[in-house]
């Protein structure tokens, strides 16, 4: 079958909807798209545990400390699975975590800053993992099928953990002076960063279209980005809370919240390098990676005596 | 307090959970293998969820409208009454595999025995506890095998770990009062016959991992009796911070 046909079929699938799988022909650039996308999004999962693991430790009571453990538990999955779902486009993982380890790879900037109190696991869980909903749902009718059925599993717990994190900034909102200053604080510095997370605006986003027509992405950043202020800013009237937003206003005639301009300046530094803690979230990662190099060594040569000894 | 002696009974065992998940907590993001970090994790998890349960148990005994936390973050280090062992910093994966072996090995005996407790909340709790267990030691011994029957770097790491952990294998099964009054109430476990079993499959899994079995027979004490290594103080400081910081809050 010639390239032209095939490419003809693949279009077709793409517009009837039909799932395409690992054996089937796809474009090259549809691959690389997929790869690009999926493992940035693996890369994010097992990033973004660092962050939040940093508050285990210290978490402020024996529930809250099961409930975090769970939750990072629940993110190394999801890097598990997106790394697999990476793995049958015809790439290794260990090639994907070098991509990571060089800075080739990216992954979410929202892991590039530091977790500086207990409400900052709130606001990660209720604005970080918000908005990592609204853009993950329309993932799971996403065309390529391994990606879209990891992406299931995916949205059903980070909507728990979205729910435990308002649950925290809610205790923490009903407490003591101290805690509701902590709570606002959290919101302080978390929120641009979750209204970044959305990524450039459409005029400026250089993926968008083909990945639109490619049935990879449903909607636009924009878009993403509206419907997420939307749903938040009256979860943060319920806490009492002040999202640190001068512009912000409801839109009658829109029926949209108008919210301020994002400062792209910080975005775009974040994203080369320049965020609070790109660094530190790199050398953690290359050193678990490093010094593990002794671990999965010894593993294969373990595997392989016991294989060699099966035969003989 | 209804019964001192179960009391310290329980908060022992309780305070060996609480610790070494601790200790296991740290290792969340750092794991030489995805695979292994989520092991961790889940066997941090484990434990953490065992000390909830004895620790809701012995706030029970105390009366005194205590909770789990109370014991959990508003005690000083000598009110710890946990083994040396489980205090112990991580070092590398194979410092931690060997002081998880020597952890599991006991616990996993401990659990066994304890089912048959003639306190009926301390039996379930410990039907519960070894079916973790269960799990956790045969994740630890075939890390100790593979690590061990690895490669040569493997193998002397965690040949080093094991020689540096032996003196504090056993004060974990040496009777402290509370332990010899459980057993003569009924609600205890016979570390005797204990310390039998464990150490014969300590010994087979040493074997199989073609490690030398170190000579020493110094056993390190005192946690059981609330008096610690230096480390401790440093674990509660982080685990106790925020109650410590804001007291009396809801979190």
């Amino acid at each position: 079958m010639s390239t032209e046909l095939l490419e003809q079929k693949f279009n077709e699938k793409i517009d009837q909807e039909v799932r395409i799988e690992p054996k089937d022909w796809m474009p090259e650039k549809y691959r690389k798209t997929l790869i690009r996308q999926i493992s940035q999004h693996a890369h994010s999962e097992i990033v973004g545990m660092l962050p939040e693991a940093n508050w285990i430790t210290r978490a402020p009571s024996l529930r809250r400390k099961a409930a975090a453990l769970a939750k990072v538990q629940d993110e190394a999955g999801h890097g598990l699975y997106l790394y697999s779902a990476c793995e049958t486009l015809g790439v290794e993982r260990d090639d994907l975590l070098a991509d990571l380890h060089s800075g080739k790879a990216k992954y979410s900037s929202i892991f590039n800053y530091p977790t500086l109190s207990w409400a900052d696991m709130g606001a990660i869980g209720w604005l970080v993992d918000g908005a990592a909903i609204m853009n993950q749902v329309p993932l799971c009718r996403a065309s390529y099928g391994p990606y879209a059925r990891a992406m299931v599993r995916v949205c059903k717990e980070e909507s728990f953990h979205q729910r435990q994190g308002y649950e925290i900034m809610l205790t923490l909102c009903k407490g003591s002076e101290a805690q509701k200053k902590m709570a606002q604080d959290a919101l302080n510095r978390w929120w641009w960063p979750s209204l970044m997370m959305f990524g450039p605006t459409d005029a400026d986003s250089k993926h968008t279209e083909q990945s639109m027509r490619w049935g990879i992405k449903r909607f636009t950043n924009d878009e993403l980005r509206q419907k997420f202020v939307d749903v938040t800013i009256p979860q943060a009237e319920i806490l009492g809370l002040t999202v640190p937003d001068k512009d912000l206003k409801w839109n009658e005639e829109r029926g949209h919240y108008d919210f301020g301009e994002i400062n792209w300046e910080e975005f775009f530094n974040v994203i080369s390098g320049n965020g609070p803690c790109n660094k530190q979230r790199i050398d953690a990662r290359k050193k678990a990676y490093d010094d593990g190099a002794w671990v999965r060594e010894a593993a294969n040569a373990y595997a392989e005596k016991k294989a060699k000894k099966k035969v003989a | 307090m209804t019964d001192q002696n179960k009391f310290d009974y329980i908060l022992q065992q309780a305070d060996n959970c609480l610790i070494l998940g601790q200790r296991l907590a740290e290792w969340c993001g750092h794991g030489p293998i995805l695979e292994q970090d989520i092991a961790l994790t889940n066997i941090s998890l484990d434990l953490i969820g065992q000390a909830r349960l004895f620790y809701q148990y012995a706030a029970e005994i105390q009366g005194e409208e205590k909770t789990e936390d109370d014991l959990a973050y508003l005690r000083d280090a000598w009110g710890f009454k946990n083994v040396l062992l489980v205090e112990q910093p991580n070092g590398d994966f194979g410092f931690t595999i060997m002081r998880q072996f020597l952890y599991d090995t006991f616990s996993c005996y401990f659990y066994e025995a304890l089912m048959s407790s003639s306190d009926e909340r301390l039996a379930s709790i410990a039907a519960k506890s070894h079916k973790e267990t269960l799990y956790h030691m045969k994740w630890s011994a075939d890390w100790v095998i593979r690590l061990g029957d690895g490669t040569v770097e493997s193998h002397n790491r965690v040949q080093q770990a094991l020689n540096e952990l032996w003196s504090y294998k056993d004060e974990i099964v040496i009777e402290t009062s509370a332990d010899s009054d459980a057993l003569a109430a009924g609600y205890g476990v016979s570390l005797a016959e204990l310390k039998e079993k464990r150490d014969a499959k300590i010994t087979a899994v040493l074997e199989e991992a073609t490690l030398s079995i170190p000579e020493g027979t110094y056993s390190h004490k005192g946690g059981k009796e609330g008096v610690h290594s230096e480390h401790l103080g440093y674990i509660l400081a982080d685990l106790q911070f925020l109650q410590r910081a804001y007291p009396g809050n809801e979190w």
